[in-house]
């Protein structure tokens, strides 16, 4: 980043809401990424929304939670509607404004996947977020391209047959930046600092940026409303969230712990994991530990 | 000060009425037989005859979703689509007239699959009548220009806020060269000023737009929508009395009849075969057959009012329509009936199904309609299919 540019940190950034007096569960994570992104983001900012939890919360009339411009889109359309916001504000001559899009894991990594895929193929200058609660949440819990193998969501039971969702996650994070797009990183809403300082770089992008934000859902996951943020950090520690970013057609690792923290102390402490048996988790591990071996191999760290 | 004459198709006269509207953003996808629009428009963005971003979008889906983005800004924006393409972004095509975004798209009315036909018919626009969008029909390429430019004008005007699709026969419009009067750009701009609306999203005063609504308050948006297209009726009308005034060239508002003043039997029809028609017609006037034709310009806003004022003298009314709601009868008939019905008087009325997927519609077959309108026989059935190349039994 410029050296020019102060960084925004928990310290400095501003008092000023952006996204209050929504309907989101007690403890959402989704909303957490949405409230900070806008902090960092500030006044001459557009968001879109699609279909899904933040929007459902957000934009009920005459209750208006966004005090910035903001737009809900269709639901395959995020990434389609905030370039044409982009595009249009720059025919206009608009300066100085910025386009975010906020969509979920389902709305980014299935049904929004070729939209967004076309706008970074422009390189249209916008931010697009996906914070990902692991399933399709506002519709109740089904699951979704990102959702973990071994999940346990209301179109994957978990019984005698099966352990859950028996997929991994798509790998969204490498999906996007095999685009060669601009800037792309993951994040996590437990390390808000590392995350505002991502949204804080993509700002600054001249073409399309994105950021790949675990949003933990204590309503989907079945755990206290008080754990989504302690979760969030948990994942990151266990290794099975990575946090990365893409830049100048490179990988770059920002955390590379010494040792995990337990991966079946993060799961068991999850009511949607709660099935796994020890050969469910063993594998979990194995999946995790291959990941590991072949970013630690290829990528910057 | 005389207008430019070029020879060109009616993709080529889109693209120069589009032109002349000075829209911000082009976002637009390719499908037969509309793609020439698409190319054209980025040429003009290319060599800077047009001021605006051409966005290249994967699909007719980002095409509208993306028009909206730019229209929710308070930018002005156009797209073409035919077909599978106008299926494709049908969720959009609700989402934009109810989020009131006067978003102007040209389609090339064309058969829609299956079977796969890159022909000409109009199932695709007349299949999505309740997206809100206001629908035109124009008859030639001259008619195509000028309506693109009177569109925004329409779509914009503060008490109608509601998108506009103009329709061009596949191939018979799109594809035909014909002599087309341009517009002086001079002239263009006194008529449609720059969009301005309060609809938008802006730094002065932020706005939260395309919002929930709970079941309290939703009719009422869909009432003010429906009042919306409603009243577009006399903005349809006051705008091409002053394009008339302007440029010399009225369309006659809604709808536009031809010899019916004494006419015991008439054809109501929709877009370019309006012209074949009418040559009939002389053909059979010459004959003696009190025959005439009217062309409805638009299916949204129906026309109701003006065409009972047509019709309530004629014995006997004709609806040739390209295309067929399966199960039941062609939709320009079921409108026309609908219409009819509520005025009280008791016309004979027959259905022409005809023309689909690019099937010829000659002059013997509309004669052949005429005729099966002045015999007036009771116990035909009411929807025939014409042209058929294999005998039924019904």
């Amino acid at each position: 980043m410029n050296s020019k540019i102060k960084k925004i940190t928990a310290r400095n950034m501003t008092g000023k809401e952006y996204f209050y007096g929504h309907k989101a569960c007690a403890g959402c994570g989704g909303s957490v990424a949405v409230r900070l992104a806008l902090k960092v983001l500030g006044d001459k900012t557009y968001s879109v929304l699609p279909a899904g939890c933040m929007s459902a919360v957000g934009f009920i009339f005459p209750q208006m939670a966004f005090n910035s411009n903001a737009i809900i889109s269709t639901f395959p359309g995020t990434a389609s509607m905030l370039s044409g916001v982009s595009v249009g504000a720059k025919a206009l001559g608009l300066k100085d404004y910025f386009a975010v899009g906020f969509a979920g894991d389902g709305g980014t990594a299935d049904i929004g996947l070729q939209a967004l895929s076309g706008a970074i193929d422009r390189n249209d200058r916008i931010l697009y977020i996906c914070y990902d609660n692991e399933a399709y949440m506002n519709t109740g819990i089904q699951k979704s391209g990102l959702t973990p193998y071994g999940t346990r969501t209301t179109t994957t039971p978990a019984g005698k047959n099966l352990p859950g969702s028996i997929t991994n996650k798509k790998n969204l994070f490498e999906i996007i930046a095999a685009h060669g797009i601009e800037y792309a990183a993951t994040a996590s809403v437990g390390y808000p600092e590392d995350y505002m300082r991502k949204v804080q770089k993509a700002s600054l992008c001249k073409g399309t940026s994105f950021i790949h934000v675990y949003a933990s859902c204590p309503t989907g996951w079945g755990t206290a409303s008080d754990s989504a943020i302690e979760l969030a950090k948990e994942v990151v520690d266990c290794g099975l969230w990575v946090q990365a970013e893409y830049e100048d057609g490179e990988f770059k690792l920002n955390k590379n712990p010494k040792e995990f923290a337990s991966v079946k102390n993060y799961l068991k402490s999850q009511g949607r994991f709660k099935h796994l048996n020890d050969d469910d988790i063993e594998l979990i591990i194995k999946s995790r530990d291959l990941k590991w071996e072949k970013i630690r191999k290829s990528w910057d760290i | 000060m005389s207008e430019e004459k070029h020879f060109i198709s009616g993709n080529d006269a889109i693209a120069m009425g589009v032109r002349l509207s000075r829209p911000h953003v082009i976002s637009a996808y390719p499908i037969t037989p509309q793609t020439i629009v698409v190319e054209r428009l980025s040429e003009m963005a290319e060599d800077g005859s047009l001021d605006a971003e051409f966005m290249h979008v994967e699909s007719e889906h980002s095409a509208m979703s993306a028009a909206m983005g730019v229209s929710a800004v308070g930018a002005r924006a156009f797209t073409a689509t035919s077909s599978q393409g106008l299926l494709y972004m049908a969720e959009g095509l609700f989402y934009a007239s109810g989020g009131r975004f006067p978003i102007v798209m040209m389609n090339g009315n064309r058969a829609l699959a299956l079977p796969w036909s890159i022909y000409g018919d109009q199932s695709d626009s007349l299949g999505l009548l309740n997206s809100g969008w206001i629908q035109v029909y124009v008859e030639d390429a001259q008619e195509a220009l000028d309506m693109v430019i009177q569109a925004y004008k329409i779509a914009e005007h503060k008490k109608v806020l509601t998108p506009f699709m103009v329709n061009l026969d596949g191939f018979i419009l799109t594809h035909t060269y014909e002599l087309v009067s341009v517009p002086k750009q001079e002239i263009v701009d006194k008529f449609l000023p720059p969009f301005t609306t309060v609809n938008k999203m802006d730094f002065e005063r932020p706005m939260n737009m395309g919002m929930s609504t709970s079941p309290k308050d939703n009719l009422e948006y869909k009432y003010q929508q429906h009042r919306a297209v409603m009243d577009s009726v006399q903005v349809i009308k006051d705008v091409d009395k002053e394009y008339e005034e302007l440029f010399g060239r009225g369309y006659g508002g809604l709808i536009k009849s031809y010899r019916i003043e004494d006419a015991e039997a008439v054809l109501i029809v929709l877009g370019s075969i309006t012209g074949t028609v009418k040559v009939v017609v002389d053909k059979m006037r010459a004959d003696g057959h009190k025959v005439g034709v009217i062309k409805i310009r638009y299916m949204r806003p129906f026309p109701e009012e003006e065409l009972l004022e047509e019709c309530s003298h004629i014995k006997s009314i004709g609806v040739i329509d390209k295309n067929i709601s399966f199960g039941y009868e062609g939709t320009v008939f079921t409108h026309v009936n609908s219409a009819i019905a509520k005025s009280g008087f008791s016309p004979f009325i027959m259905n022409f199904i005809a023309g689909l997927g690019g099937k010829d519609i000659s002059k013997s077959h509309i004669e052949g309609m005429f005729m099966t309108l002045l015999e007036g026989d009771k116990k035909k059935n009411k929807v025939q299919f014409v042209g058929m190349g294999v005998q039924i039994n019904e």
